[in-house]
């Protein structure tokens, strides 16, 4: 089994593992979008980048995809990392606002603003949907057309296919589909971030007001009341 | 013709030819390849082919139908051997005087070639500055050789390198001289080809079941010194791959070849049943226990496929996104076989290195750059086409000595070399030599080897937009950083072009691109910001003119450009009027006419008609 460090902890991974793997079995938190168990490595988001190597002679690679080598040198949070981690997090969220997953995100790793115009789309083209279609479901009936910045995931010539059985997959283990609440501002690029905000954002409008939903603030319901009152006045 | 079954026959055989004495008459070389083609190479050769028969010259003059010579501004040419006369540009009546004065042995003074129109008088091709400070080994063998003709080849010392390795198939030798010569893959990354060729050989556990790639998928804008190799010179390519096959103990090979290129296509497939036909491809090679044989892959023409992994996954059928590595393709490629992919260029050294011995090769370039390197020299430059030289050449002398200098005395501003992932180098490093280290360290890439020269009439911010245009559409799209990223760079430069930029846009393109070359999967995206970090780098000052002073100091960027009409100049032509597509422009017939500004769309088409320089070009002004 290969001698890994990771974060400074040595570990004997066993063969095959990835580093992703190797580090979240030791607990450390790697955010990944296009990583899940049961599928092949995709490295299409890149949020899972770890810094490799020692001293001057490091670089970047995903850690979905990195499999563990005898002596590998792995950090996961250096300032390269997170500022690598940042810029694609302000990337993904200006082309898809509405998910809640990468709303979760980043307010989780403390993005605090985007400088990019929203693109408003529905996918980031993680390709979670492609792969489990074929496989899990054994289908392969949606795949990647096109290249660049026309890159979509669809059926082939846009039609419906008659290899997709409908079974719902695609929807399911879609990372951006879960949408976020709308909060006080449904047009902001940045939704209110209540998830690692110490002070929910229910708190900013109704002082000491703890809410009854017992929520943390997730559910917006409080803020959302609040902002539909302040558009009559 | 038979196919050849041992060594020994081949041995003779390959003797026989050098032996044939050589042809006393002139030989008329005309270039046509692609380029050659598209510049009315043919209509010369249809000329040329019907006055030897109409007057009967067959036995006193011959014709050889070659690939591009390199330099695409005397095309299309004759050029007369022995001799090595270039008459540049002959008018269809010219082509009939030419032959009638070669086969008498004359040469017609007054059509000799002249750099740019210029007085002196260059007799041989040796003389022309363009050609006398090249060394050029493996782009000089397209002359001698109709790419068509395997005799051509054999006849110019060729498969030389061929009938030494199969007379003593040695893999560790084979290593061992290219290792010695110290040949570094032309296609970009400059990784020892030897390495390489020691780490396919190894892995696979003995199995032939390995590849040997040719990557021919040439995208850069502006380079084509791949496609014209392989539409001059096939068979070194193919001599090269067998080399690579027998050194890894590969079987098969494929040509990865975008259809864009369909001469060389045809070339290569002619070629490769000529080599069939002979002997030199298929089972059991001159008699010996080694199999080898090539096939040619189309490629769609997506830039990224020459990237090797997705290059890969091209060639298994699937679509061309990269991958992980490691595991390199040496180890897992095709259908998870060993492959060993080299660039055409490194390909065509390698009978060079072989049958010269790596002694020879290594007197040429410097240590760690041994030999030398092809460049498509393009832009804004006198003599634009293909140059080789040796490595450790400096900038300075491949732009001015070979490239004549720039255009209508304008000033040379910058190279850009190594195609879209490449950067700009300014005018003041010139003298940098060209070796992989420098061309890294100053901010550029080697690249295939292209270089756009740039002058006073580039705006650099155009550039890196253009560059970054070309990228958003080529970039797989398979990674957030590279397909996202990108688009955002492209959005903000576009931005800064149509005058709407702030000065925090440069911090953030350049915090942008560190990010897209830190954690992008493949060579695309980790080289994907250069240009535009290279001309932040060294052209900030444009950037800034652009944001601060909305001026564009190149005149290119329209939002800040204005056209206007010198009364004194114009004749009242009309010509601007009739052709203006926005109808901006007023005035009678022979009188001083005017640009009327709001409905002015800066097409400049007013500008590039007019006979008396009459429409000027000017910034911006409020006033």
């Amino acid at each position: 089994m290969p001698n890994i460090i990771i974060d400074g902890i040595g570990f004997d991974a066993p063969e095959g593992w990835t580093v992703l793997e190797a580090a979240r079995f030791l607990g450390i938190d790697i955010p990944a979008l296009c990583y899940h168990e049961g599928l092949s490595p995709g490295g299409g988001c890149r949020l899972c980048v770890v810094e490799i190597g020692e001293g001057d002679n490091t670089k970047m690679v995903s850690s979905c995809t990195y499999a563990v080598e005898e002596g590998l040198v792995v950090h996961t949070a250096t300032v390269r990392v997170i500022r690598a981690r940042k810029m694609i997090l302000e990337l993904l969220i200006s082309q898809c606002p509405t998910s809640k997953t990468l709303q979760d995100l980043a307010a989780k790793w403390g993005l605090q603003h985007v400088r990019f115009t929203p693109k408003w789309e529905d996918c980031i083209h993680c390709g979670l949907c492609v792969r489990m279609c074929e496989e899990q479901m054994m289908a392969k009936a949606i795949g990647f057309v096109n290249r660049g910045n026309e890159l979509k995931i669809t059926t082939p010539f846009d039609i419906t296919s008659e290899d997709c059985r409908k079974c719902g997959a695609c929807m399911y283990i879609c990372p951006v589909c879960t949408v976020r609440c709308e909060g006080a501002a449904p047009e902001s690029v940045l939704c209110g971030r209540c998830e690692n905000s110490l002070q929910p954002t229910c708190l900013e409008f109704y002082d000491n007001f703890s809410c009854w939903m017992g929520l943390k603030g997730e559910c917006g319901t409080c803020v959302k009341e609040r902002f539909e009152e302040k558009k009559e006045d | 013709m038979e196919r050849i079954s041992s060594v020994e026959d081949f041995i003779h055989f390959r003797q026989l030819i050098l032996d044939e004495p050589e042809d006393d008459n002139p030989c008329i070389v005309i270039s046509a390849g692609t380029c050659g083609q598209a510049s009315g190479a043919n209509d010369i050769i249809r000329i040329t082919k019907r006055h030897i028969l109409e007057q009967n010259f067959h036995d006193q003059i011959s014709l050889r139908i070659t690939g591009c010579l390199g330099n695409c501004e005397m095309e299309p040419f004759m050029l007369v051997e022995p001799g090595n006369t270039i008459y540049s540009k002959p008018e269809m009546e010219d082509v009939k005087r030419i032959i009638d004065a070669t086969v008498e042995g004359n040469i017609i003074e007054e059509m000799v070639y002249t750099e740019n129109g210029g007085q002196k008088k260059y007799h041989s091709m040796q003389e022309i500055p363009f050609f006398k400070n090249q060394t050029r080994t493996i782009l000089g063998k397209n002359q001698k050789l109709d790419p068509i003709r395997i005799l051509d080849y054999l006849r110019a010392r060729g498969y030389a390198a061929f009938e030494k390795v199969i007379s003593n198939p040695d893999p560790d030798w084979i290593i061992n001289e290219i290792t010695k010569a110290g040949l570094r893959g032309r296609g970009g990354a400059g990784f020892p080809a030897g390495r390489k060729w020691e780490s396919a050989r190894r892995s696979g556990n003995g199995s032939t079941k390995k590849f040997v790639v040719c990557n021919a998928d040439e995208g850069d804008p502006g380079a084509y010194m791949d496609r014209s190799l392989l539409e001059g010179n096939p068979h070194a390519i193919i001599e090269g791959m067998i080399i690579v096959g027998i050194a890894i103990g590969a079987g098969q090979g494929y040509i990865y070849v975008r259809r864009e290129y369909p001469l060389a296509i045809k070339h290569t497939l002619i070629a490769l049943r000529q080599a069939r036909d002979i002997g030199i491809l298929g089972t059991g090679i001159m008699g010996t226990n080694i199999d080898f044989d090539i096939k040619i892959i189309r490629g769609a023409g997506a830039f990224v496929c020459g990237e090797e992994t997705a290059l890969i996954r091209s060639i298994e059928g699937k679509i061309g996104q990269p991958e992980q590595r490691p595991p390199y393709p040496v180890t897992k490629g095709i259908w998870g076989c060993p492959t060993c992919i080299n660039n055409v260029e490194t390909l065509a050294n390698v009978p060079v290195i072989i049958s010269d011995g790596a002694d020879k090769y290594t007197k040429v370039g410097m240590p760690g750059n041994r030999g030398t390197k092809i460049f498509s020299l393009v832009g804004r430059i006198r003599n634009s086409g293909l140059v080789e030289v040796p490595f450790g050449t400096t900038i300075r002398e491949v732009v001015y000595n070979i490239g004549g200098g720039p255009w209508d005395n304008k000033k040379i501003k910058a190279v850009q070399t190594g195609g879209p992932s490449g950067g700009c180098i300014p005018e003041n490093m010139f003298d940098l030599p060209i070796d992989y280290e420098s061309l890294t360290a100053a901010g550029s890439i080697m690249g295939s080897g292209g270089m756009i020269v740039m002058d006073e009439d580039t705006c650099m911010v155009d550039i890196s937009r253009y560059y970054t245009n070309f990228l958003k559409g080529e970039s797989c799209g398979k990674c957030s950083t590279c397909r996202e990223g990108i688009q955002r760079m492209n959005e903000i430069l576009t931005n800064i072009t149509e005058g709407g930029g702030n000065i925090e846009d440069l911090a953030l393109l350049e915090e942008l691109g560190k990010v897209i070359k830190d954690a992008s999967l493949c060579g695309l995206g980790q080289t994907a910001p250069n240009p535009v970090l290279s001309t932040l780098r060294y052209f900030r000052d444009e950037y800034i003119a652009h944001i601060e002073e909305k001026r564009c100091p190149a005149l290119v960027c329209k939002a800040f450009i204005q056209y206007m009409i010198d009364n004194d100049k114009c004749t009242g032509c009309g010509i601007c009027k009739k052709n203006c597509p926005e109808k901006a422009i007023e005035g009678e017939l022979k009188k001083p006419h005017s640009i009327v500004q709001d409905k002015c769309a800066t097409c400049g088409i007013c500008y590039d008609l007019c006979k008396f320089d009459a429409v000027l070009k000017t910034g911006v002004t409020n006033a």
